[in-house]
């Protein structure tokens, strides 16, 4: 069997045992966190009473590994279950919002991943000079601001100021393509400015390291073009670190932008996470959660998998 | 349709001169400052009109909301279920006076025990039934039994039966007298779906029928054209978006995406308040906030130490700096100038550090520190308060530890557990109701658990007293009691605060609840 399969198939079975772990590790700090759904649901409105009742119809009375254990059973089954506090099925109030997110973050990083690798290469290119300077003190403020702030401002100037863009990017499924799009460019431009700089100090630094290399001491020896042997030569030889970056970025983009969603009014599936935190709506935290695991298991494999295809050393091992 | 509803109909179309609707008004008996069309501020000036999408920008959504009206907890479900899909028997109009909604009338028996309520005929829920008596007992019994998980739970208790009388009479059995049950059955809670429903299909008798729900997030309603108010639902689409940050609200009303957002920042309002093309609307109304002591724990059950703490809060002061002046004092009873038999004869109690420390002395308590507990969750600026209250009593020699609890599980946790602690009240249309809540002795939410014999037997007979004098004498000796008794301290009340675009109109506003006692989406219009 080829080393590359063994290898996607090792990585899919320690995938699965992780998500198993986390969910084990969801379910006990929900259940760590003080008052359960119905103390939530009714707050200063709780009574002894009703809060049993509530715990009667949704059995939140039996012990907690008997709750685990029925709802990894419906796992299994592709069940993902209700939402206790709506009694919705979780794979409808998940389903569209994820693809929200998805939609969220493929935009950002379609802008954003050629953005940050062309600035890192031109960066590389020209290293130390002004441009190279500049380039890495504007990306580093970018990602020094938080999130949340980097947003107001962006609202403040293009928004309000200047009326571009909207400030809310509620998106809605009446929309068309070209509507959505325009509604998210200021979340979209927040989180770019956000990912940025890693990825391009990340391109940056990897094509400097492979520069010292001998083979490219060759390459200007034979008296080829500095922009070709960054280009041709050493870039290629980078990738590896570069996609393992962009991979992680991919991964902060559709787990961790629970403040621009808020900030933004967008509707992903951030806010269903907090929410459901607060209300100690245990299924919709644990399916939020595997989604979340999952997409970083996914994209390191991919990354990883990736890194080995653009290597040749790796790729045929001897 | 009322025969007022029917002249301003006219008035409306053109059909009549204002005198001649003046003269009409006047001939039925109702002055001429009921109807908004006539009079009243800028808003208020132009007679309503038909058409247009409304969009409030809301923040109280959560997506774990539930159209169920037994759970309704928040802002944005509260909005849909009050003024867009349901109805109730009763609504509280601008004036907190009941007025019929889908009942047609109502009347008591001399003790008030029993309520016979007449239900309007011809009124249809969306799905196309007929509104009945049977609809009526089986929305109320949702929040009766040992089973409900209704937070209504506790107001409906008091009801010992309901049977019909025909198609269109219901008739409720108290288990004691109740002046005041007609505000009980105009709770939001209370609202009527169609009998065998699930409560979750948002069918109603509403102004608006719902197209579109995602809980927290956004909410679609269309004009109901069977709509048995004529005078009302003035939009032809009502859209609510759920944004949680206030900054996005705000940035949203400015923008011009959204028409109306609820909760303006206390700290940016006066800003807002200077953009052209927006209106603030300030609420005064039932909203408090407290810090309650349990008077069955020690050191708090000595009145004298009680009387201390209450002498060394600055109010004047917390309205200023914790609400930038956007409430009223509150002289420690939970009857606000916006209720019926609000005490104004009572004397203001002022922050006096000689009679804190003189009651402090007499109480013997020694030097303790008294902890007093505080979150973000209990109210905003809760945490700020207390520690207000600690400098202010440090001054009269009552030493204050702030101890800032966890906001997460503030309500099951903290509230109705630690000593001492601070809690929001959203308050109540009647002193029936905010007393029985929470300061009747056996009260589920009787969180400072006192226990007052006087009290108490005044609260059973002012609630059956039909006599309106009697019963005003009654509840002003109650909010006395409460002050000088009671463990409660009640620095402020809060107004609400909401902001619009100024194409939008209304009335008097209602303060019972935010947005115009939640009834914004039929009670206002776009000029």
């Amino acid at each position: 069997m080829s080393p590359l399969i063994t290898l996607v198939l090792k990585r899919v079975g320690l995938g699965v045992l992780t998500l198993w772990v986390i969910s084990v590790l969801i379910f006990v700090g929900v259940e760590l966190l003080p008052g359960d759904l119905a103390e939530e649901i009714l707050g200063q409105n709780a009574t002894p009473e009703t809060v049993a009742a509530f715990r009667r119809e949704l059995k939140l009375d039996l012990p907690p590994h008997a709750r685990y254990l029925a709802w990894l059973g419906g796992l299994t089954e592709g069940d993902l279950g209700n939402s206790l506090a709506n009694g919705r099925p979780i794979a409808e109030l998940i389903g569209w919002r994820f693809a929200n997110t998805l939609f969220l973050a493929a935009s950002t990083a379609v802008v954003a991943v050629p953005i940050s690798i062309f600035l890192g290469i031109l960066a590389a290119l020209y290293r130390n000079s002004l441009f190279d300077r500049l380039i890495s003190m504007a990306t580093l403020s970018t990602i020094s601001f938080p999130d949340f702030f980097v947003a107001y401002i962006l609202i403040a100037l293009l928004s309000v100021q200047l009326l571009l863009f909207p400030s809310v990017s509620n998106i809605n499924p009446q929309m068309s393509l070209l509507e959505k799009l325009y509604a998210i460019v200021l979340p979209c431009l927040t989180l770019t400015l956000v990912v940025v700089a890693h990825m391009m100090r990340q391109t940056r630094a990897a094509i400097i390291n492979i520069l010292s290399s001998p083979f490219i001491e060759m390459a200007h020896l034979k008296g080829l073009r500095r922009a070709r042997v960054v280009v041709r030569h050493a870039f290629p030889n980078a990738l590896s670190p570069v996609i393992n970056v962009v991979a992680l970025n991919l991964a902060y983009l559709v787990a961790g932008v629970v403040i621009v969603e808020v900030v933004f009014a967008y509707p992903g599936m951030g806010q269903l996470l907090v929410d459901s935190v607060t209300k100690r709506d245990i299924p919709v935290v644990q399916a939020s959660g595997l989604i979340f695991a999952a997409t970083y298991v996914t994209l390191n494999l991919l990354a990883d998998v990736f890194s080995i295809i653009s290597n040749p050393r790796l790729r045929a091992p001897r | 349709m009322t025969s007022l509803e029917k002249v301003e109909e006219l008035l409306e179309q053109g059909k009549i001169t204002r005198r001649r609707f003046l003269a009409q008004a006047s001939a039925l008996g109702v002055g001429a400052a009921l109807s908004p069309m006539l009079f009243g501020g800028k808003a208020q000036a132009a007679a309503p009109k038909r058409g247009g999408r409304l969009r409030l920008g809301l923040a109280g959504g959560s997506t774990t909301d539930s159209l169920d009206p037994a759970t309704i907890t928040d802002m944005m479900v509260q909005v849909i279920n009050q003024g867009q899909i349901r109805n109730n028997l009763v609504e509280i109009d601008a004036d907190i006076r009941p007025v019929p909604e889908l009942a047609e009338s109502w009347e008591p028996s001399k003790d008030a025990m029993q309520w016979v309520f007449k239900l309007r005929k011809g009124v249809e829920f969306h799905n196309g039934k007929t509104l009945d008596a049977d609809d009526v007992i089986y929305s109320i019994n949702h929040h009766r039994g040992k089973d409900t998980k209704s937070g209504a739970k506790g107001i409906v208790e008091a009801i010992k039966d309901i049977k019909k009388d025909g198609k269109h009479t219901v008739i409720f059995t108290l288990s004691g007298g109740n002046a005041d049950f007609p505000f009980i059955l105009s709770d939001y809670h209370l609202s009527i779906s169609p009998a065998g429903s699930n409560f979750l299909d948002g069918v109603g008798t509403g102004g608006y029928i719902l197209k579109d729900f995602e809980p927290g997030v956004r909410a679609f309603a269309v004009r109901n054209p069977n709509y048995f108010k004529s005078d009302r639902a003035w939009f032809d689409e009502v859209e609510i978006i759920g944004i949680a940050d206030v900054n996005a609200r705000t940035n949203a009303l400015k923008t011009g995406q959204i028409d109306v957002m609820n909760r303006c920042e206390l700290k940016t309002v006066l800003l807002l308040k200077r953009i052209k093309g927006i209106q603030v609307m300030q609420q005064n109304g039932f909203k408090h906030y407290t810090f309650a002591m349990r008077c069955d724990t020690a050191p708090y059950d000595k009145n004298d130490l009680r009387l201390a703490l209450k002498y060394a809060v600055d109010r004047e002061q917390m309205v200023k700096t914790i609400l930038r002046g956007y409430g009223e004092v509150g002289n420690d009873h939970p009857i606000g100038s916006a209720n019926r038999y609000h005490a104004a004869e009572l004397e203001q109690r002022r922050y006096d550090p000689d009679k804190a420390s003189f009651h402090l002395k007499k109480a013997g308590v020694g030097n303790i520190t008294f902890d007093l507990s505080a979150a973000e969750a209990a109210f905003v600026g809760a945490v700020d308060a207390a520690v207000l209250y600690k400098e202010s009593a440090a001054r009269a020699g009552i030493t204050i530890n702030v101890v800032r609890e966890p906001n997460d599980g503030y309500w099951s946790n903290v509230w109705m557990k630690k000593p001492w602690c601070a809690v929001y009240w959203g308050g109540r249309p009647t002193e029936d109701m905010m007393f029985s809540t929470a300061y009747a002795a056996d009260a589920d939410w009787n969180d400072t658990f006192w226990k007052n014999e006087r009290f108490n037997e005044l609260l059973v007979a002012a609630r059956a007293e039909l006599d309106e004098k009697k019963r005003r004498q009654m509840y002003v000796e109650m909010q006395s009691l409460v002050r000088d008794d009671g463990g409660v301290v009640v620095p402020m009340f809060v107004a609400d605060l909401a902001a619009a675009s100024d194409k939008i109109a209304h009335g008097k506003l209602g303060v019972n609840w935010e947005l115009d006692g939640m009834r914004c989406s039929e009670r206002w219009w776009f000029v």
